[in-house]
């Protein structure tokens, strides 16, 4: 089955519609159309861009400028983390234990993916390649944010606690304990949630994508089910990394707990 | 908890961005009072003898260095006990030690059953006790406190005073105790600094 062409007079229609929806919101003095609108010329825009990019891509498919565009994926992701988090690292450490920990759980898991769960040839091959990557990094991206996000949130409220729990002798690990539990939870809990709901509650959009354009459904459910897998792998990775590296920066070589690392909040 | 051999803590140069170096012996037993203003720096102090704040000079716990000691080792046995207590579980006897004989209770006037209390309704005065009966309840040899009797009435800070420097006297430990009373610097010290303007000075106990 090959899939239904999709003309731009099409999507156009569909862009009109969204208008509609804008004129009628502002009709109402409901207050949301010009966000509306923005978003909408947004995501045209920057999803044409990335057709552009990814059609040069594939038409290249050399390792290196695979690589290049998983690079900056990575450092952009890096950016993303360290946007969202209230009270972050200074000196370049939310940004650096954000990426680094993102480095190493999303492109090991889509190296070790490619090369033995689905195996195209060349094992870098972008059409698998930077799908994968891209779903990864953006749930290992979320996770990561929250994880470090919570983190640092909660050392913050809980200080004294923390002190008190040293000054009863403490190791800084034990003191730590309960937050890089909260911290690990908040991390974990959209995947977890996911994957509760799948399939019963939400139809995962890769697995959709696949089915429309002329997969049967039984290799699209399979394909999505190793996606939720490495997703979760990826971000418990990911999200374990920064939860340990996170908490050792919080605290000296003399266990004491260093709230001056933290900036002050943002936004 | 080992009461034949008292120790000895040794401040040498102590100092900080806010105070001034200065130095002691601390025998075991005696109770050193701590005074001065709000804000002189007090607190601070304690904070630097159990090393939760970066300081300079040198502190000795006997033959034992603080700055080569694990940090967590040298909290488990210099014990700091904070003005403010805080309790992270939902019952008091979860920040106790599982085996604690709660005989103590009693002489600091808390009812017996106390181990089984929330935490979350601790009236003040219930939770600085219980602060000090935790911080006890684990073995060490350097006592900090930070102004322990603040939220209780004459009564029980008399009764508190006394059971302290019963312990104190009991088990021998060198003791720097945070308080702003009068009274009670006349009560407990053995020697008196009084912090000022940066500057610690020592004070003949009896003079004001």
């Amino acid at each position: 089955m090959e899939v239904i062409e999709l003309s731009w007079w099409q999507l156009g229609l569909a862009v009109v519609l969204v208008l509609m929806l804008s004129l009628l919101a502002f009709q109402a003095r409901l207050g949301i159309s010009r966000s509306l609108l923005i978003a909408t010329l947004r995501t045209v825009v920057q999803l044409a861009l990335i057709a552009l990019v990814l059609e040069l891509l594939f038409s290249v498919g050399s390792l290196l400028w695979v690589g290049l565009m998983a690079l900056v994926m990575l450092l952009l992701a890096g950016r993303e983390v360290m946007a969202r988090q209230k009270r972050r690292f200074s000196g370049g450490w939310a940004y650096g234990i954000g990426t680094l920990s993102m480095f190493i759980s999303s492109f090991s898991i889509a190296v070790i993916t490619l090369l033995v769960l689905i195996g195209p040839s060349p094992w870098y091959t972008p059409q698998y390649a930077i799908p994968l990557l891209g779903m990864l990094l953006g749930n290992t991206m979320t996770g990561v944010a929250l994880s470090l996000d919570r983190l640092t949130e909660q050392a913050w409220q809980q200080r004294q606690v923390i002190e008190n729990r040293l000054m009863l002798g403490q190791h800084w690990t034990q003191a730590v304990m309960p937050i890089r539990r909260e911290a690990m939870r908040a991390g974990m809990i959209p995947s977890i949630n996911a994957m509760a709901a799948a399939g019963i509650i939400s139809l995962p959009g890769m697995m959709t994508g696949q089915i429309l354009a002329g997969t049967p459904p039984a290799l699209a459910v399979k394909y999505q089910i190793l996606i939720m897998l490495i997703i979760t792998l990826g971000t418990g990775l990911g999200a374990m990394l920064a939860v340990m590296a996170g908490s050792r920066r919080l605290f000296d070589a003399r266990q004491r707990l260093r709230l001056d690392r933290l900036h002050a909040p943002v936004g | 908890m080992n009461a034949s051999q008292p120790s000895i803590l040794r401040l040498q140069q102590l100092g900080s961005a806010l105070l001034q170096p200065f130095s002691l012996n601390l025998r075991g037993g005696e109770i050193c009072c701590l005074t001065g203003t709000s804000g002189s720096g007090k607190s601070r102090l304690l904070r630097a003898l159990a090393d939760l704040e970066p300081h300079q000079g040198e502190v000795w716990l006997d033959d034992q260095n603080q700055q080569q000691t694990p940090a967590h080792l040298w909290r488990l046995q210099v014990r700091l006990v904070p003005a403010e207590s805080q309790w992270w579980s939902d019952e008091v006897a979860d920040h106790f030690p599982a085996d604690y004989d709660p005989e103590d209770l009693k002489a600091l006037g808390l009812s017996s059953d106390a181990m089984e209390w929330q935490v979350s309704r601790l009236s003040s005065g219930e939770k600085q006790r219980l602060a000090l009966l935790r911080a006890l309840a684990f073995p060490l040899k350097v006592l900090l406190l930070d102004e322990p009797t603040a939220n209780l009435d004459p009564a029980t800070t008399l009764r508190v005073e006394h059971w302290l420097k019963q312990q104190i006297a009991r088990h021998r430990w060198p003791v720097v105790w945070v308080a702003h009373d009068r009274e009670q610097v006349q009560r407990v010290a053995d020697l008196e600094l009084v912090i000022q303007d940066g500057e610690v000075q020592e004070m003949l106990i009896g003079s004001d």
